[in-house]
């Protein structure tokens, strides 16, 4: 068998090119595998010949989409793969979300697409339709049980040429697309299992596994600003100097509460950011571009506001669980109902 | 988060960057940000300004708070 052409995406990280002062970076093609696409070609040599890398700096992907789209897309047409590769991107926002925009744009062109990542991962919910999602660990401490199982997948799909067969079957996380089959008894019979095992209380798989929207009525707004306690909140790592909690850079299993009924400005010389997923220099320099103390002390003085809250509650939002997130989030609550506050600004980067 | 905090009852907004996600994760009042690195902060402006777009996007978040909401809203522009 010959061997098939596969383009891999990579970002600034995975591709070498840097850490987060290189988040900006705009797409470029590599000829040739880079950092985990080495190992993978590794495990694929037989199979695959992995011809280009194309390697986008995160904060580029996301904050300048459709640019990023264009040229990624250009380079494609160029490549002309026989797959295209993405990731693995573990429990990183950005970095899935990019890499579920990368087979968006394979699926538009009729390329098949492969994507590593980590189920909660809000890239794999947002692209799961437009390729093959291969579950991983949250982080890349997991890479190397993440890459043998990428490369099986991509085994079985040219064995199968092309058609793997069903999530269960082929081990690809579910891409909400039905399709027919065959099966061997008819869909009355079926039912009647179904039921039956229901009634029995034994476990049975749904042929039309209803969605769950997990979704939240909205809060009734506030009706009058000039008398209510507002709270700020935020994902963005937001800390007093020297980050007394130690709340961690990433997959942060805590949360920290702040007194700021003190502080008119946050300046460097008093906050900083404990969030490792993100160039930390602004934060660093002036914490208001995250958590804006100064705006709201004006609309306070003004009494456009009736009071910000003396305290401001803050974590790391990078890669932590929904788990945990849910769990900080219920306690926050809790204690921002009992410190009379009314309405909430959370902010993320 | 803003999920968890709105589910008590309290309105949320979510003022951030990359609104799909803010979309996907469930916000019902989601004010978009300037940048990841810095979503209420510009670098690229002097102080003064870089106050007034910050005043301008917690402007746009005082409003969504005081705007009943049925479904999600990303509130792009200040209403006047």
């Amino acid at each position: 068998m010959a061997k098939i052409k596969i383009v891999h995406y990579l970002n600034q990280f995975f591709g070498q090119q840097g850490g987060e002062d290189k988040a900006n970076l705009p797409p470029q093609k590599k000829k040739g595998a880079v950092g985990p696409g080495t190992a993978l070609a590794g495990e694929l040599k037989d199979y695959v010949d992995i011809k280009a890398t194309i390697i986008c700096g995160d904060g580029f992907a996301n904050e300048k989409k459709e640019q990023a789209a264009s040229q990624i897309r250009e380079y494609l047409i160029e490549l002309e793969p026989d797959l295209i590769l993405a990731g693995p991107a573990f429990n990183a926002g950005r970095y899935g979300m990019a890499c579920g925009m990368v087979a968006e744009i394979a699926a538009d062109l009729d390329m098949p697409a492969v994507v590593g990542i980590y189920p909660e991962n809000p890239g794999y919910e947002m692209f799961s339709q437009y390729g093959y999602f291969i579950e991983t660990g949250d982080s890349a401490a997991s890479m190397r049980e993440a890459l043998p199982d990428i490369a099986d997948f991509i085994k079985l799909y040219l064995k199968r040429e092309g058609k793997p067969g069903s999530p269960e079957e082929a081990n690809y996380l579910p891409r909400g697309i039905r399709k027919n089959t065959f099966a061997d008894e008819r869909g009355a019979k079926r039912a009647v299992k179904m039921l039956m095992a229901k009634i029995k209380g034994a476990d049975y798989d749904s042929e039309y596994p209803m969605p769950t929207f997990d979704r939240v009525e909205p809060a009734p707004a506030i009706e009058d600003l000039s008398q209510a306690k507002i709270a700020l909140v935020t994902s963005g790592g937001i800390v007093p100097n020297g980050n007394p909690d130690r709340i961690e850079s990433s997959s942060a299993s805590k949360y920290g509460k702040y007194k700021i009924a003190d502080f008119a400005d946050l300046t460097e010389d008093s906050h900083e950011t404990a969030h490792g997923g993100y160039d930390p220099v602004f934060a660093n320099e002036d914490a208001d571009c995250v958590l804006p103390v100064d705006v709201l002390r004006d609309l306070e003085e003004e009494g456009r506001i009736g009071k910000l809250h003396e305290y401001y509650y803050s974590t790391v939002g990078n890669g932590t669980s929904v788990a945990n997130a849910k769990v900080f989030a219920r306690e926050i609550a809790q204690k921002l109902l009992s410190e009379g506050v009314q309405a909430v600004i959370l902010t993320s980067t | 988060m803003v999920k968890e905090i709105e589910r008590e009852g309290l309105p949320v907004v979510h003022v951030a960057t990359v609104v799909p996600i803010s979309l996907t994760v469930g916000a019902n009042r989601i004010v978009p940000a300037i940048a990841i690195p810095h979503p209420l902060g510009n670098p690229k402006l002097d102080e003064d300004d870089e106050k007034n777009e910050r005043r301008e996007i917690i402007e746009r978040a005082l409003q969504a708070l005081t705007t009943e909401v049925e479904d999600q809203r990303v509130f792009e522009k200040l209403e006047v």
